[in-house]
Formats: structure tokens, C-alpha cells, sequence
């Protein structure tokens, strides 16, 4: 008998993530929290058992998480005894950046790319783990699992170095690193099959619930704290809503939903007619916007 | 997806484990630009319903823009994300989708067609268990469509759908399909695929793509989409013996110590007896850990880690595998490479090799033969250029435990890596080993490098001088060995005259002959190290790789680089040998600095400037850094 689709992607993924910890002199796991992480830690956890994971894991905090994506980030941390690493942009808190103040292009840009940027400095990693997978967007479709980075962080999607087999080269220069995508092969269907075949646990955003929003720009914001303006013309809501990612919350649309089940959540899914990303505000910003924030060193 | 709503209304727990239950086909599109590669993979996209409304929206928008089928949907424009390729409508890079039916998963790789994105097709066709070839009914089998034919062979494929497509544009004339057919299999012949089956399709229409065309009643086989629902792709490599490329070591603990990797072929249980390669250990499998824990037996491709009962020597990079059917184990092999890089594969190179779990330095001994891609006929050369694919010999630092790519891709591939630069420069997949090193046995000798250095009272070693033309090398050179002969040492000054003329007058001024040039005077001033002597070389040595070789044949401390840095400026001028006048001129070809690179040192231990000082200075500076 042979291995069915879920078990070949996760053999896949815990073979990139060894070939990394031996071949990488300072690898890290960057965690967003969000359902991808999830997968992307257990099937590290997996890779390494009965041992520990033998990187750490990376959080770069843009200061407007969810409360509960940090309060859940935190449980996660103590329950698998995670080295979890904290980087957030000081200099951006600093200048007061945020995305109601200065729009979620520039926003993204410093509290999220240029801190990564800035956390990969200060601990001079020399290869970084991402949960991005091939199906989420055409320039991701196009990146190799390991995907080499200039020393400016810098991605070249013209002159990717070829990627044969299984066999995969993680030998750089001083001062470059290469991002490693474990999940680059898995669907959005794949990762919540996964989720619920190994009974994995995700933040509570995943699920409907009622929760405050605000309807603003054709999207439902969640009003998670008093830092978000309220506009004359707008009004909190209280409404059954769920998220299908999870990132700053300002930047992350809610969808109307009672699916507060996993079952109710793939069954939504399945039948949706969006894609995942429409929720997130920085796609939209152009055409092929993806491809040039990964130049400039976005995951 | 809508028409399973149904299903996954009433019962998604249901639903969920016949997912789970899926099996699954990666497969390429590949085949000539312009053959609708890409439209077929958006068509079995938006087919399959895998296209969502706000992809759709973005498609349209941008088909109006950047499209090529007027106020039509370009499904090119879904597969091709780079906005290079949007912007001229080509396939660069290879992109991966994603579509599932009742049936199977499906990963799709979207190969570019152009000839100097070969390496980009390589990429997508190593993963994949089927390539489905495209051909334009109107245009019939092209060079392109060989040269993929044979690139997919290489790499290990043995299964192709030949899709003949726009056959809308022939009024769907079975003729042509017949005769495109007919010719395919008979060049196919020698390619070695297992299976070849031929649909008569158009991607942009749909035609035999989900379901029957009314267009083709003279056509009984399966639509595109039944075939590749059902297709059974041969699995040796389950049939074949245990092999666990070790890539881990898991210790955690002084109790704990496993071996981890995939299973590349074959099964392993609890109890059976295994061999480490190249060690040739032996011992039993005490327990195994699969991904759910721990578990008595395991099969081809599952990651696990592998607990013996002996507590035997065993790394990253090494083989486990059943006792009775072992890899063969050698540091000499034949294989077929491509090349994927602009800079020339050049023999007698050093160039890092990475098999599953190991990476080692050896080089490319001989280039047998190319083969030239269009035609499939051998042709001699000395060396590869880019997208060129040869039959080579190989020798590495170190044995490796391997089987022939035929028997397991896994433990049969390797990728070439360039050691300065790391880019991937080539893939490789073994043929067989080759074994006439085992035979040849170093003499041993009573007298020996230390006694011959002692009679001498000197520290044998090699002063390599390198830079320009006209830098000044052999000016200096000859100036530090009568110093140093002055102070009672025995020494040799090798430069282009006493070598040129004698060992390598068989040699030009090509890559491949500077190569092979400095490769035997390294040997050469080895030897003499040997015997004890300080040696002197006054040669341009362009090539890091190179100075680099020469380097690891000595011991620790007995290379000396020296580097004669003056700017090609000052060396033009000086011209003392009016070369410079020649090479601009057009005259001499492949002369270091006007047409041919110099690579400047990164690591030498003497960098001199003889811009600033006279060449008796820097004589002096060489030597006082020697005596420090």
C-alpha cells in the first residue's frame, strides 16, 4: 500500500525541515500563529521527536495582533517548551507607525518587513522556516521550497537557483540566508484535512463567535481595542463572525458565520467562492503586489 | 467544487475521510512555446472549480490588460505569476497548482518551453510521476518537443500523455492526429518510457479534456482528465531493497540515539538485520518512530527515525540498508549531468557534489561525450555549456553508499554545486561506479618529505604568485628565490617559460586548457615539496577554483598566496611584452583582464602592491613576512 496525499506532504515537510537543522548553521521557525504555523510546529515537533526542536521559533510582533493571537501564541510556547523569540520594530514604535495613522502599505512595510528584516540581522540566522504555501498566490507558485535571499534579503524570482529531487541547496555566502517553505506544496484544504486528522490546535478567531465590528471599506473589522477610531458615519456591530487568516487586526477582514465547529469551518471553506487572501488588505494594494514586497524581503 | 455540496452539507466528517483516503499524481505540462501549455492548466483549473470568484474577477482584469485572446479569459495568465512573464507573455519559471477531483490530488508543474529555461523544466520534471506533452496539431513535432521528450527521459519519467492539441485549428482531422501519433512513437522509441498515450485535445475549447468530445467520434480512449483520475504509475521503488539515507541523528538524551530520514525504497521492520554504508556495519532495528510514534514496520517514502540494537557509528550522509541487498559503494561513477548554469562545466574542476544527504568535493574527470539535445546524437567536447547534457566520470573526495538512477532516483541523484558562488550548476544521475581507483596503491617509502626537509634544515612549501599579465610576478619572484637561495635554502622558480614550453606545450589559452595547465604544475610543485624544496610558481592562475585545488593538494601551511596586485591599468601600460597591444587588437584570444576573467583572491596570506613600491622592495616585504 501506498502513502495517501496527507501522509507524502507530511514526509515531505519533516524531511525539509532535518535537512535544514543539519545543514543550516542558525536556522529559526518564523510563527505567525496563525493555522499554517500550527501545522508548520507539529510537523516540526514531529521531525525532531523525541527530542526538542533544535531552533528557536520567531514571533515579529507588529504591535496590532489580536489579544488572543498572543494570548494563544503564549499557551503554545509553554505547552511544547518552545524557545520562542519576540522581535518588534522599536524605531517604528517609536515614529508611532500604525496602520490607521500611516495606511497598511507602510504600516506592513516597516512593522512587519523591516522588522523581519531586522530580527534576521540581530541574530544573524542563516536560514528562516516560513508557513507560505504555493497555492495562495501566482508568485508564491513560483518560489522554490528553499529560496535564496542576497545578503540585502533581497529575492530574484528571475534567477532562482534550480531545484531538483528532493535535494536541496542550502549553501550560502556570508551575510545570506535562505527562507525554507516546508508547507509550499500543501492547499488551504490540506492544511485544515491536517488540522483535523491530528486534532491540532488553532487560535479561537478560527471559530464563530460574536464578536464587535465595524463595517469599513467593504470589509468587517474587529474592534479589538480602543486604539482603532471609530468613525462618525460608522457604528459597532455585534455580529457572528469568524476569521479565515489572521493578521494585524485592523488589516483582517471578518466574514459573517456560524461555523463554530472545525467540521462547520471545512465545510464553509469548501463551499466558498473567495479565496483565502481577499481578507487581506496589502494584496490589493497592485497588481503583482506579492511579488514586489517578497523582493523587498516580505515572507 | 459546487457540485459536491451536497455531500458536504450533509455529512463533511464523511466527506473529510474519503479526502484522506485520496491518492496522488504530480505531473508537468511541458512541450513547445505557443503549444497552450499554460492555457491547459488554467482550463483544468477553472474546469475543476479550483478558481475562486475573486481570482476569476482579477483574471478578467487582467486578460483585458495583458491578454492575448481578446475580451476571452487568458488562462495563461493564471499559471504565469511573475509580472516578467505577464508583461511578455512567457513561461519563465515553473509554476505549481493545485486541483483535486472525486478522484486523486494533483500537483501540477507549469514548465517553461524556451530552450535557455531548460534548467527551469529540469526543475519541475524532477518531481514529477508523469509528463503530459503538448504538441500543436498545426506544427506537429518540433525540436523543442524532442528535447523535452529526452530531458524528461533523463530525469526518470516513464509515463507521457502526448496532447495534441488546438486540434479545433484542423478542422479536428484524425489524420493528423494519427500521423503526429505515429511519428512520436517511433522517435520515442529509445527513450525508454513505459507507457505513451496520445489524446487528441484543445485546451482552449475543452475538448477531450473532462469529458468526450463531439468533434472527435473517431476517438474511443479516455478524455485528459479520466486519464490522469486513473493513470497507475509504476512504483518500483516500493518493490525494491530498504534504503534510509541517514539525514539526522537524533540525540537527545545519553538513552535516546536514532537515525532519521525517508525511507527512499523498500520497507524496514522491527528485528531486521541492516547494514551502514560506507562503514559496513551491521545491526538490528530495535524500534522505529513514525510520524504518529512509534510503529513495527515502515515503507517507502515515510520519514521515521531508526533505533538499532548496537550502538554502531553511524552520521549524516551515511546509508542504511537491508544486509542482503546493499548499495554499491564507490568514489568513481558514470553519469549523465546537465549542465544549468551560463559558466562552462570545465573538467578537472573542483565543484561541490550533494547526494540526498551529503555534499563532498570531488571532480568531472572525463566528458565522455554530449548529446546533443534535438538530435539525441553523441558529439565530442571538452566541455558543457549551459543546458547541455553530457555523459561524464566522476571522482569524489570521499565513498559514497548509491544505486543506479534507474533502480532509486533517490540514492541514483546528486546536484553540482559551484564552491564559490553556491549556485546549483548542474543535476546528475548515476549510471554505474567505476572502479580503477581501487587498484592503483600508493607506494610506500622509507624516506620521506620530513627526512628530505631536515637534510635540507628548510620548511618545504609553495610560494604561488598570482595576478595579471605584466603584474610582475616573475620580476618578483626571481628576486625572492636568489634571496632566498642567498640565505641557504634549496629552491625552484617555476613560471611560463621552463613549463610552457616543455610539460604543457600541448596546452592553449581555453578554460579548459588553463585548467588542466595549472592542475599539473599543482602536481608538479607538489612533487617537489615533497622532495623538500621551496617552491616558487609565477603563473596569472585566473581561477579561484583552481588556486583553490592546488591549495588542498598541500599540507597545512606549506601553500603561500601571494598576490601581485596591479591594476589592469598599470599592467596595460607597462606592456613589457606587448601582449595588451595584441589582445585589444583582436589578436590574441582569451587574454586574462580583455576577455577572459581574473578572479582576484579572497584569502591569500601576501598581498603586495607594486604600484607604490619597487619590485626589490616588495621582494623584501615577501621575505620578511616568510621569516615572521
Amino acid at each position: 500500500m501506498s502513502l495517501s496525499h496527507l501522509e507524502l506532504l507530511e514526509a515531505e515537510s519533516v524531511h525539509i525541515m532535518r535537512e535544514v537543522a543539519a545543514t543550516s548553521s542558525n536556522p529559526v521557525m518564523l510563527y505567525s500563529v496563525g493555522k499554517d504555523s500550527a501545522v508548520m510546529l507539529r510537523l516540526a515537533l514531529k521531525a525532531f521527536a523525541p527530542g526538542k526542536l533544535p531552533f528557536p521559533v520567531l514571533h515579529v510582533d507588529t504591535t496590532w495582533k489580536f489579544k488572543e493571537m498572543i494570548a494563544f501564541r503564549d499557551k503554545m510556547v509553554e505547552d511544547n517548551d518552545l524557545n520562542l523569540l519576540v522581535h518588534i520594530n522599536a524605531e517604528g514604535v517609536k515614529k508611532g507607525i500604525g496602520p490607521f495613522s500611516h495606511g497598511s502599505a507602510v504600516h506592513t512595510d516597516i512593522m512587519k518587513t523591516v522588522g523581519l528584516k531586522q530580527a534576521l540581522d540581530k541574530y544573524s540566522f542563516d536560514a528562516a522556516f516560513g508557513g507560505a504555501r504555493r497555492d495562495e498566490e501566482k508568485s508564491r507558485a513560483k518560489e522554490r521550497i528553499f529560496s535564496f535571499r542576497s545578503a540585502q534579503h533581497r529575492w530574484n524570482p528571475k534567477n532562482q537557483r534550480p531545484e531538483l529531487w528532493n535535494i536541496y541547496n542550502s549553501r550560502i555566502n556570508k551575510g545570506e540566508s535562505v527562507r525554507v517553505f516546508p508547507l509550499s506544496n500543501w492547499t488551504e484544504l490540506d492544511i485544515w484535512q491536517y488540522i483535523h486528522l491530528e486534532n491540532i490546535p488553532i487560535v479561537p478567531l478560527y471559530f464563530a463567535a460574536n464578536r464587535p465590528v465595524v463595517e469599513r471599506d467593504g470589509q468587517l473589522i474587529m474592534v479589538d481595542d480602543n486604539r482603532m477610531p471609530i468613525h462618525a458615519d460608522e457604528k459597532i456591530m455585534e455580529k457572528m463572525v469568524r476569521f479565515r487568516t489572521l493578521g494585524c487586526y485592523p488589516l483582517t477582514g471578518a466574514v459573517e458565520s456560524e461555523a463554530d465547529t472545525l467540521e462547520g469551518i471545512i465545510a464553509e471553506m469548501l463551499l466558498a467562492r473567495t479565496s483565502e487572501r481577499q481578507g487581506r488588505v496589502i494584496d490589493k494594494d497592485a497588481d503583482g503586489s506579492m511579488e514586489q514586497k517578497k523582493q523587498e524581503g516580505y515572507f | 467544487m459546487s457540485h459536491r455540496s451536497g455531500i458536504i452539507e450533509n455529512d463533511i466528517s464523511a466527506y473529510l475521510n474519503a479526502q484522506a483516503e485520496k491518492s496522488f499524481l504530480r505531473f508537468i505540462t511541458c512541450g513547445s512555446v505557443d503549444d497552450g501549455k499554460s492555457t491547459l492548466i488554467g482550463r483544468l483549473l477553472y474546469d475543476s472549480k479550483m478558481i475562486f470568484e475573486d481570482q476569476l474577477a482579477a483574471l478578467e482584469n487582467e486578460s483585458k490588460k495583458h491578454g492575448t485572446q481578446g475580451q476571452n479569459i487568458d488562462f495563461a495568465l493564471l499559471v504565469d505569476g511573475l509580472a516578467a512573464e505577464r508583461e511578455q507573455g512567457i513561461t519563465i519559471d515553473v509554476a505549481y497548482r493545485f486541483f483535486t477531483t472525486d478522484k486523486r490530488k494533483f500537483i501540477v508543474a507549469d514548465t517553461p518551453g524556451h530552450e535557455q529555461y531548460t534548467r527551469n523544466m529540469a526543475t519541475g520534471a524532477s518531481t514529477a510521476d508523469l509528463a503530459v506533452l503538448m504538441i500543436d496539431a498545426r506544427k506537429g513535432i518540433l525540436t523543442q518537443t524532442k528535447r523535452h521528450s529526452f530531458i524528461v527521459s533523463l530525469l526518470g519519467i516513464k509515463n507521457i500523455v502526448l496532447a495534441i492539441n488546438k486540434l479545433d485549428l484542423v478542422d479536428f482531422n484524425q489524420e493528423i492526429f494519427e500521423q503526429i501519433n505515429q511519428e512520436y512513437r517511433e522517435f520515442a522509441s529509445e527513450l525508454g518510457f513505459d507507457e505513451i498515450v496520445s489524446i487528441p485535445i484543445s485546451a482552449l475549447a475543452g475538448d477531450n479534456i473532462l469529458e468526450n468530445s463531439e468533434n472527435t467520434p473517431w476517438y474511443s480512449g479516455p478524455t485528459l482528465m479520466e486519464h490522469l483520475e486513473t493513470v497507475e504509475i509504476s512504483s518500483e521503488q516500493n518493490d525494491f531493497f530498504f534504503r534510509l539515507p541517514v539525514q539526522w541523528v537524533n540525540r537527545p538524551n545519553h538513552e535516546f540515539r536514532g537515525f532519521s530520514g525517508n525511507i527512499s525504497s523498500g520497507s524496514v521492520s522491527v528485528g531486521d538485520e541492516i547494514i551502514a554504508l560506507p562503514s559496513l556495519r551491521t545491526s538490528i532495528v530495535k524500534s522505529i518512530i513514525g510520524t504518529k510514534g512509534k510503529k513495527n514496520s515502515a515503507e517507502t517514502g515515510e520519514a521515521i527515525t531508526l533505533c538499532l540494537v548496537d550502538e554502531i557509528d553511524i552520521s549524516r550522509g551515511d546509508v542504511i540498508a537491508n544486509v542482503n541487498d546493499r548499495p554499491e559503494v564507490t568514489d568513481q561513477f558514470q553519469a549523465h549531468i546537465i549542465w544549468m548554469h551560463d559558466d562552462d562545466m570545465l573538467p578537472g574542476r573542483p565543484y561541490l557534489f550533494k547526494t540526498t544527504n551529503k555534499t563532498i568535493e570531488g571532480v568531472i574527470t572525463e566528458l565522455k561525450y554530449k548529446v546533443n539535445v534535438n538530435s539525441l546524437e553523441h558529439e565530442s567536447s571538452k566541455i558543457l555549456k549551459l543546458n547541455e547534457v553530457g555523459l561524464v566520470n566522476i571522482n569524489l573526495g570521499e565513498p559514497i553508499g548509491f544505486d543506479a538512477f534507474n533502480n532509486n532516483k533517490v540514492l541514483g541523484s546528486f546536484i553540482i554545486i559551484d564552491k564559490f558562488t553556491n549556485n546549483t550548476v548542474a543535476c546528475g544521475m548515476i549510471n554505474f561506479g567505476l572502479r580503477r581507483a581501487s587498484n592503483i596503491h600508493w607506494q610506500a617509502v622509507d624516506v620521506n618529505k620530513e627526512s628530505r626537509a631536515k637534510q635540507k634544515h628548510q620548511k618545504p612549501k609553495v610560494l604561488w604568485f598570482t595576478g595579471l599579465s605584466g603584474s610582475g610576478k616573475s620580476t618578483i619572484a626571481n628576486l625572492v628565490e636568489k634571496k632566498l637561495h642567498a640565505m641557504g635554502n634549496h629552491t625552484y622558480l617555476l613560471d611560463g617559460d621552463n613549463v610552457r614550453h616543455g610539460l604543457n606545450k600541448d596546452l592553449g589559452f581555453t578554460d579548459v586548457d588553463r585548467v588542466e595547465n595549472i592542475r599539473r604544475i599543482g602536481e608538479v610543485a607538489h612533487l617537489m615539496v615533497d622532495s623538500g624544496l621551496i617552491v616558487l610558481t609565477a603563473f596569472i592562475s585566473p581561477f579561484r577554483a583552481e588556486r583553490q585545488m592546488v591549495r588542498k593538494m598541500m599540507g597545512d601551511g606549506e601553500f603561500i598566496e601571494i598576490f601581485v596586485d596591479t591594476p589592469l591599468e598599470v599592467c596595460e601600460q607597462r606592456d613589457i611584452k606587448g601582449l595588451y597591444k595584441k589582445a585589444r587588437a583582436g589578436q590574441l584570444k582569451n587574454f586574462t583582464g580583455i576577455d577572459s576573467s581574473y578572479e582576484v583572491p579572497q584569502i591569500a596570506e601576501i598581498h603586495v602592491n607594486t604600484v607604490d613600491n619597487s619590485a626589490n622592495e616588495v621582494a623584501e616585504f615577501i621575505i620578511g613576512k616568510l621569516m615572521a
